[in-house]
């Protein structure tokens, strides 16, 4: 790192023009994760927190993936799945949105009926809403009162509200169940026999997001373009440190004309990658935590461990590959190019 | 310690056949010994240095530095004879630009794992560099770039001290000034120095001097052997 750091000071506006960018890009890939990540709690949040891990389905006809708005499960599944071996519990889930309205306010809603802790006149609702324990409030023409007031999770970018299964029937105006929660012993059947068994599809809690519309393509494309940056920042980085190498090609040759060996020129060139990387991205990463804080007041965003360090790991890691491959060609400057009028 | 090249034979490709670059060149150069190489371009200087300092390995023949063969070893262990052993003196003095003129030795005592400041200080003292400790390359002018140089060539307390061309970029005055510094620091270090150059007017400075011509070292002529006319003019008079 000797002669690393010393060019750094020595060239700091080249370097600080690199280290912009790199922040700029951290920004943009912690920025489009902390969306991600809250775009797909808005999606998903419901389903991550429902009370048992397997959730079954009506399976769609033909090749078609499953989807909670197309299910429709006729109310005695519930039995039939619960008679299953494998299957210690099963309970019925009904999913639909409404509008809730209290007092002059009134909003859209995902309305999950499952909670069977509910009375047929009561509604549990998530803070979100400003609803307090006791109002009356109308949800899909009942009137409901508020037990409970918490669980802020939510469905199809829509706060979900809890009311018991019959209470669920009369909101959706539906006869059927939207599918049904299986509590399934220590030692289970396949899965997907019990689901051949009853004509439903069993997922996982994980694998039901993809179910929830909408989520699949939402998270592919958020996805795509947080690879597509990372690849950019590795090219970035690459082509800065290809220019950079070549240019200290004849100091290099010196170098290693007074003896140094490949391999100190390489540990000195990839320090010096790592330090402006670590600047750079640490930067970024720091600005866009400020900014997804003021962000999530608007929009779904998270910021967390993982939205900002798993992002700024991935960062360094691509910059870094990119500057591996491009100051390797540290390890090929002949040293015979020292002597002589060549410089 | 002794620098002894012997019987060197080096070929460079060149289209189909082989371009021969030293044929059976020998040189013994004694510790505390000025050794100055000359000959016209393409005769062989460049390619017997590169030689001497372990840069490219010769077909035949060895280099021995204190009795040993040092040619032959793995490309690591020449890079640490390098390190360890010789120092270079650069034409055009090829300092690293971002480096000052401390740094440009503190690189080369990190290198060999004694990076001692105080070392550093007192070698660019004694090249008459005091007080320009902090200045980078494009601060120093052409004859203090080489003196730095020096003293980088210095750092490593070397055995051998290979300087190439190291007047080529100054003028007469400034280009004697290092020579004399070459000698005396030979002369007060016991190193073992080759200078190749062009540079026929400071001969007298060298304790001997061997002419090169299509890669045949002729036999070493000691100083009082030159023509009068490649002595030292009168304002530099020969050492008693």
């Amino acid at each position: 790192m000797f002669i690393a750091l010393r060019d750094l000071r020595f060239a700091r506006g080249r370097f600080a023009l690199l280290g912009a960018v790199i922040s700029l890009m951290t920004l943009m890939v912690v920025l489009l994760t902390g969306l991600t990540s809250g775009l797909g709690a808005a999606s998903v949040s419901a389903i991550s927190a429902l009370p048992t891990e397997h959730v079954a389905l009506a399976a769609p006809p033909g090749q078609t993936d499953p989807q909670f708005a197309l299910s429709a499960l006729p109310v005695d599944t519930v039995d039939r799945l619960g008679a299953q071996p494998g299957v210690r519990a099963a309970r019925p889930l009904g999913i639909s949105t409404s509008r809730l309205t209290a007092g002059d306010k009134t909003a859209p809603v995902s309305v999950f009926g499952t909670d069977s802790s509910l009375l047929p006149d009561q509604v549990r609702v998530p803070d979100s809403l400003g609803v307090a324990p006791g109002t009356e409030v109308e949800l899909g023409g009942q009137r409901l009162t508020v037990a409970a007031v918490g669980d802020e999770t939510s469905f199809s970018h829509l706060p979900v509200v809890h009311t018991a299964i019959g209470t669920w029937h009369k909101i959706a105006r539906s006869e059927s169940l939207t599918g049904v929660l299986l509590e399934l012993t220590a030692d289970p059947a396949d899965p997907a026999d019990i689901g051949a068994a009853t004509g439903t599809l069993v997922l996982t809690r994980e694998d039901a997001y993809d179910a929830v519309g909408g989520y699949a393509a939402e998270q592919g494309s958020l996805t795509m373009i947080r690879v597509l940056l990372l690849i950019v920042s590795a090219l970035v980085v690459g082509a800065f440190f290809t220019v950079w190498t070549m240019q200290r090609g004849p100091d290099l040759a010196v170098v290693r004309a007074m003896g140094a060996s490949r391999g100190y020129l390489l540990r000195d060139a990839l320090g010096q990658a790592a330090v402006v990387l670590a600047l750079g991205t640490v930067t970024g990463a720091a600005a866009a935590t400020g900014l997804g804080l003021l962000a999530r007041q608007a929009v779904p965003f998270v910021v967390d461990g993982g939205t900002v360090l798993i992002p700024l790991t991935l960062m360094i890691t691509v910059g870094i590959s990119g500057a591996a491959i491009a100051v390797r060609r540290v390890t090929t400057v002949d040293p015979l190019t020292a002597l002589g009028a060549s410089r | 310690m002794t620098l002894r090249l012997e019987s060197l034979r080096l070929l460079y490709p060149d289209g189909d056949r082989d371009l021969v670059a030293l044929d059976d060149a020998a040189l013994t150069v004694e510790a505390g010994e000025l050794v100055a190489v000359t000959g016209p371009s393409g005769s062989g200087k460049s390619s017997l240095l590169a030689v001497a300092g372990l840069l490219v390995t010769p077909a035949s023949g060895t280099v021995r530095i204190a009795g040993q063969d040092v040619s032959a070893r793995s490309p690591a262990a020449r890079d640490r004879v390098r390190r360890e052993r010789i120092g270079f003196v650069f034409q055009q003095s090829n300092l690293l630009a971002s480096l000052t003129a401390l740094d440009q030795l503190m690189l080369v005592g990190t290198m060999v794992g004694r990076p001692r400041e105080d070392r550093a200080h007192e070698l660019l003292d004694r090249v008459g560099l005091t007080g320009k400790e902090h200045r980078r390359p494009h601060q120093l002018s052409g004859g203090e770039r080489q003196r730095v140089g020096v003293a980088r060539a210095l750092m490593g307390d070397p055995a051998v001290l290979l300087v190439d061309e190291p007047t080529s970029a100054l003028d007469r005055e400034r280009g004697r000034q290092v020579m004399t510094l070459l000698r005396e620091i030979t002369k007060e270090s016991a190193t073992a120095t080759v200078v190749v150059t062009h540079d026929v007017e400071h001969l007298d400075l060298a304790d001997k001097t061997v002419t090169m011509r299509d890669g045949r070292t002729s036999k070493p002529l000691a100083d009082h052997d030159l023509l009068p006319a490649r002595k030292a003019p009168a304002d530099h008079p020969p050492r008693p």
